[in-house]
């Protein structure tokens, strides 16, 4: 595990029995897991394996058919739990308000619940942008900024909350090999600076093996197996083995004389 | 359809318990009545106008042959101040404003804003709801109020000018003057308060519910503008019916 630092300790996330369909179509089928607090836990399967759903499941913003998530031994759903833990998610798509700034963006959860003074906002705003690299785009629109700069800002206003527990949905998918190094050494960073529990959702097998404490592979709704990142390298399974080691054949060109 | 006017009461009740919030949300209030003015206060000067020309058109030459030409000023006060204003503006900001206000919150659905600000534990019908809501019954009532008086002037301009009515503009005043009472304009001032609070609740209901990616925001904005004008035209019988001496 990370070493995380004990300012902020991040809290554990256990999920039971997870059961979720859509009509007719089944997603998730008893998905279990458990993180531990401070943990860099990677959920990783293929495209339409369950992993979006089951983070949103994991934040309250979709309710179970069947099971349970606890949140240091809470559930989810309780309203004990929203006031007592901060969580946030990183959205794929950044999902930055494009109507605001970068900057009334990153600092949108202070204005809006009234934490702090605005001169102190604008201060934190700066402060939280530059922890992931992004400077002079405070008064930038979001449709200003590359896809992997409004990761980084998704990221900050993520950090803003100064979250007990932060979910990042692909947080490199459509992003060129350099940015998605940047990425996944903000996740590295901000775990061991702040140590909040990360749980990581991507089909980026780089990504999942350079980050992770322990990777969940989920195939179908269903998880196959969770272990460390050697654990599940080694893991003898056809669908695990075909997802990690999928690549392209090209047959070499027959010269024809 | 019973499911959808379901949610639509339902957003419209969710907007009333976020009342007390409304003072923390006035910037964007100020900013969305601003929008909903400045967009439309060109369109309404120049529909109310007309609209009241035609009406004095329609009606003049057959009063005149009648020899009650004295009584267009009524007639067009009372058409103008009673229904056509409050009706027409209704339509005309459902059109503008609530196929925005539809796509605009549909754009925030599908892109996963409104889900980025439940997770901050922002409430989308205070951010959202209310300060469009808000704006929109703030802003509707006060163009009435100018559709009506350029209405009026429309109508008493065509009047004077065509020659089959010719009736001075004094005139056409003083008789709209002796047959329309505040009471009347009041009327027509509190249906339109009635249709902002539908064209809001409709609208923002669309928005917020917009499923898919462009075609299902394309989808709501017209769910928008046609399910506005369905209930501006079935509340303004209600309403007539209710407000009858």
């Amino acid at each position: 595990m990370s070493a995380a630092n004990q300012n902020q300790p991040g809290v554990s996330v256990v999920v039971r029995g997870l059961c979720k369909s859509f009509r007719d179509q089944v997603v998730l089928t008893d998905v279990a897991f458990s993180v531990n607090p401070g943990e860099i836990f990677v959920i990783m399967g293929p495209s339409g394996s369950g992993k979006s759903v089951l983070l949103k499941h994991l934040i309250g913003l979709e309710a179970p058919d069947a099971g349970e998530i606890l949140i240091n031994g809470e559930p989810v759903a309780s309203p004990e739990v929203a006031e007592k833990y901060r969580m946030a998610l990183v959205f794929q798509s950044g999902a930055l308000l494009n109507s605001l700034t970068v900057g009334e963006n990153v600092g949108l959860y202070l204005t809006e619940h009234r934490l702090k003074p605005p001169a102190e906002i604008e201060r934190i705003v700066v402060e939280k942008l530059a922890d992931v690299g992004l400077k002079d785009v405070v008064d930038k629109m979001p449709s200003d900024l590359s896809g992997g700069m409004k990761k980084r800002a998704a990221i900050a206003r993520a950090l803003v909350i100064e979250p007990h527990l932060i979910l990042y949905d692909e947080p490199t998918s459509e992003l060129d090999p350099l940015s998605s190094v940047v990425i996944g050494e903000e996740i590295l960073d901000l775990n061991r600076r702040i140590g909040v529990t990360s749980l990581v959702v991507s089909h980026d097998r780089d990504l999942a093996f350079g980050i992770a404490d322990r990777i969940a592979v989920i195939v179908e709704g269903r998880i196959v197996t969770i272990g460390t990142p050697q654990e599940v390298k080694n893991f003898s399974n056809p669908l695990v083995q075909n997802f990690l080691h999928a690549d392209f054949k090209r047959e070499p060109k027959i010269e024809v004389l | 359809m019973f499911e959808s006017i379901g949610e639509v009461v339902l957003v419209f009740w969710r907007t009333l318990l976020a009342l007390p919030h409304a003072w923390r949300q006035r910037q964007k209030i100020f900013e969305q009545f601003f929008e909903i003015g400045n967009a439309s206060l060109l369109m309404v000067c120049v529909l109310s106008f007309f609209i009241g020309a035609v009406i004095a058109l329609q009606t003049g030459p057959v009063l005149a042959e009648r020899s009650l030409s004295s009584a267009i000023g009524g007639v067009v006060g009372i058409a103008i101040a009673k229904e056509l204003a409050p009706v027409m503006m209704a339509i005309l900001i459902a059109g503008r404003i609530g196929s925005a206000m539809a796509a605009e919150l549909g754009s925030m659905r599908v892109y996963q804003e409104i889900d980025a600000l439940r997770t901050m534990n922002i409430n989308p019908i205070h951010y959202l709801v209310l300060p469009r809501m808000l704006a929109m019954v703030a802003a509707l009532p006060m163009l009435v109020i100018f559709a009506i008086l350029v209405g009026w002037f429309g109508g008493a301009v065509v009047a004077d000018l065509n020659q089959r009515m010719e009736i001075p503009m004094h005139a056409f005043f003083s008789d709209l003057k002796d047959v329309v009472v505040i009471k009347d304009v009041a009327n027509g001032v509190f249906k339109s308060f009635c249709f902002a609070l539908i064209i809001g609740s409709v609208s923002c209901h669309q928005g917020l519910t917009t499923i898919g990616g462009p075609r299902g925001i394309g989808r709501s904005v017209t769910k928008a503008v046609v399910n506005s004008i369905v209930g501006i035209v079935i509340f303004d019988y209600l309403l007539t019916r209710l407000l009858l001496p």
